[in-house]
């Protein structure tokens, strides 16, 4: 269907927060995963959406079908979600946040720190109200340091790092038995060299989709 | 998922030797090139070996063999008088023959004390040509024990982990072992996830290890001539920094089931897992004492990395903190007189470099050996004369080696790859 690529465009360039650096291939992937946020974001709020998905055999085309109409939709109110006709709503400035923040899988840390940022808090909350939403959903936490300081100390702190974010998740809802956490230390520099900036990009927790 | 291989190949890099630092006050020795009788070209000049062997640990400054006045290949052809004119403290000859009737090769050596005019040592090795560098490294352990009164560490063998960048979404990892000069490297293991932490046996048989295979770290024991290996943890979280115990009998590890990493001990007859720390932050980096009896650690209970030592059985309570004078102390293990510890140091909150340095508990002296940033992963070489560690150097990683006084160093550079984690093994013969 002709939306689906229009669709995703139009998506980025509404949020307009992809980092500049992103490669090509990230770039691709974040559209991929785009897509399937917005499904997830429709299925998470909308009770009609969750059963005309479920019940829709090609469920993206569906979910981006529901989203096209919804764009020349005026009003957001309750009839609409119940009219079967027009799906769901128009995303609230809500649904979009929660859209950004559930795009948003890799997490910096300051050096030598263990607690993610608190700037991190309101988008973590997103992600945790994701899982709680839905219990199928796995993630894995990963998390890394810089290559200062010895590979061991380094291993543990990562585990720490992604720990913090675990245990930010499972207060706010997700459960215990939906999140993996595993560190790897310095071993996988998200960016090779000895400069800070190679370092503050290494320092981080990433949530992997299981 | 992930790839992984056992490969009984040469591995495709050599490391070869760069001395980047000398002694300052060096033995002179003279290595006489040693005659071949047999056909053809040898593939190793043994001699040559064994003056390579005696300048990286620094004691010693080889005559250039262009400077020699005279060839002996044996006693009766050596003149005290040339090599005393030539200012040679000690002299090494000798000849190599085809053994009578085999493939094999006769090396006889002689080693001489120019000053007292006698022979210290001498005798014949048989060998395969294959086993030339060994013969090689075994002549020069009885030169240096001749010499220093300590026994030579020329034939043991480090392990170390190579990474290799191969794209985005791919680095290769690769446990290797080579002699301790870094020649005739073999890939015991090679995976495309992380490889951390090798550690030797005390027999050299065997090297524990933490592989990402599972793509959770856990820990695996492989025997080094067969390949045969068995993972020997899955517990829940980090399972990392497997350390053997000097008698072979225990296996120091770091566990996060409980909750933070804390220092565990596994009987490796029995099984058994005993919990050695207790602590809410991190414990990890165990090392052991040479009466296998007490762990040394790494523990951020006080705010930051410090080194403490607790014998097991006692109290996790009952916990003896050994360094007090740097910002963060790592990484720490006993030389062989176990008062000397070895460690990687970050002097102050405002100075992000990590050094190895010694801390003699007893004085409280710490000696720097290192004057570079990002140095780590210590080992020590078997007669404790010598420090392995990773280092990096025009953004690679690679090993170097500092004698225990800091007046040495040689370099092991890699061609290919991020070197790291050598572990430097025990005496092997």
């Amino acid at each position: 269907m002709v939306p689906v690529p229009k669709l995703a465009v139009k998506l980025q360039s509404a949020i307009g927060f992809l980092d500049n650096d992103l490669s090509l291939w990230r770039t691709q992937r974040v559209t991929k995963k785009s897509i399937q946020s917005i499904k997830m974001g429709l299925m998470a709020i909308s009770l009609f959406a969750l059963v005309a998905c479920s019940s829709t055999s090609d469920t993206e085309e569906g979910a981006m079908d529901g989203e096209a109409s919804s764009n020349s939709s005026s009003s957001n109110n309750g009839s609409a979600r119940t009219n079967p006709g027009s799906t769901s709503g128009q995303l609230t400035q809500e649904e979009i946040r929660a859209q950004n923040a559930l795009r948003q899988t890799v997490f910096y840390f300051g050096f030598d720190i263990a607690e993610f940022n608190s700037a991190d808090r309101e988008t973590l909350s997103f992600h945790a109200r994701d899982l709680a939403a839905n219990s199928s959903k796995r993630i894995r936490l990963e998390g890394h340091g810089d290559e200062r300081g010895t590979r061991e100390y380094n291993l543990a702190l990562g585990e720490r790092r992604a720990n913090s974010v675990l245990n930010y998740l499972i207060v706010n809802g997700a459960s215990r038995s939906q999140i993996e956490v595993v560190s790897y230390g310095e071993e996988q520099p998200a960016q090779a060299g000895q400069s800070d900036n190679a370092y503050s990009r290494n320092r981080r927790v990433e949530i992997v989709s299981r | 998922m992930c790839s992984l291989f056992l490969l009984p190949f040469t591995a495709k890099a050599e490391l070869s030797i760069q001395i980047t630092q000398g002694s300052d006050n060096p033995i002179p020795i003279a290595v006489v090139p040693f005659s071949w009788q047999g056909n053809g070209v040898l593939s190793e000049d043994i001699s040559q070996i064994v003056m390579n062997d005696l300048e990286q640990v620094g004691e010693f400054s080889p005559l250039s063999r262009s400077n020699m006045i005279s060839i002996p290949s044996e006693e009766r052809e050596v003149f005290y008088s040339d090599w005393r004119i030539l200012a040679q403290d000690y002299l090494l000859v000798g000849k190599i023959d085809r053994a009578e009737g085999s493939q094999l090769v006769q090396v006889q050596y002689e080693f001489f004390d120019i000053n007292r005019e006698i022979k210290l040592a001498g005798e014949v090795l048989t060998g395969s040509v294959s086993q030339l560098r060994d013969i090689a490294h075994e002549i020069s352990n009885v030169v240096f024990e001749q010499v220093t009164g300590i026994r030579g560490a020329f034939t043991s063998e480090i392990l170390y982990v190579v990474a290799e960048y191969m794209n985005p979404e791919r680095t290769n990892f690769r446990l290797e072992k080579a002699d301790y000069d870094g020649q005739r490297a073999q890939i015991l293991l090679e995976s495309v996830e992380p490889i951390m932490s090798p550690s030797w046996s005390p027999t050299g048989r065997d090297v524990a290890y933490v592989s990402f295979e599972t793509e959770l770290p856990r820990i695996y024991i492989q025997n080094i001539a067969t390949g045969d290996r068995r993972q020997i943890t899955n517990y829940p979280n980090l399972n990392s920094s497997p350390e053997w115990s000097p008698d072979g009998t225990k296996l120091a590890m770091v566990l996060s089931k409980d909750g933070s990493p804390d220092i565990y001990v596994q009987d490796l007859t029995t099984n058994q897992l005993i919990r050695v720390t207790d602590h809410p932050l991190i414990d990890t980096e165990p090392s052991w004492t040479a009466d296998s009896r007490s762990i040394v650690f790494m523990s951020e209970r006080t705010g930051q990395p410090q080194i403490y030592q607790i014998e097991l059985g006692a109290s996790s309570f009952n916990v003896e903190r050994l360094t007090y004078d740097c910002f963060q102390c790592l990484n720490a293990k006993f030389l062989p007189d176990g008062v000397n510890l070895v460690h990687v140091r970050r002097e102050t909150r405002q100075d992000p470099n990590y050094k190895i340095a010694v801390l003699n508990i007893e004085t409280l002296r710490v000696i720097t050996l290192t004057s570079t940033s990002l140095d780590e992963s210590p080992s020590i070489a078997p007669n404790g004369s010598m420090i392995m560690y990773a280092t990096k150097f025009n953004g690679r990683g690679v090993l170097d080696a500092v004698s225990i006084d800091g007046a040495v160093r040689f370099r092991l550079p890699s061609t290919q790859g991020d070197v790291r984690e050598p572990a430097w093994s025990p005496f092997l013969n």
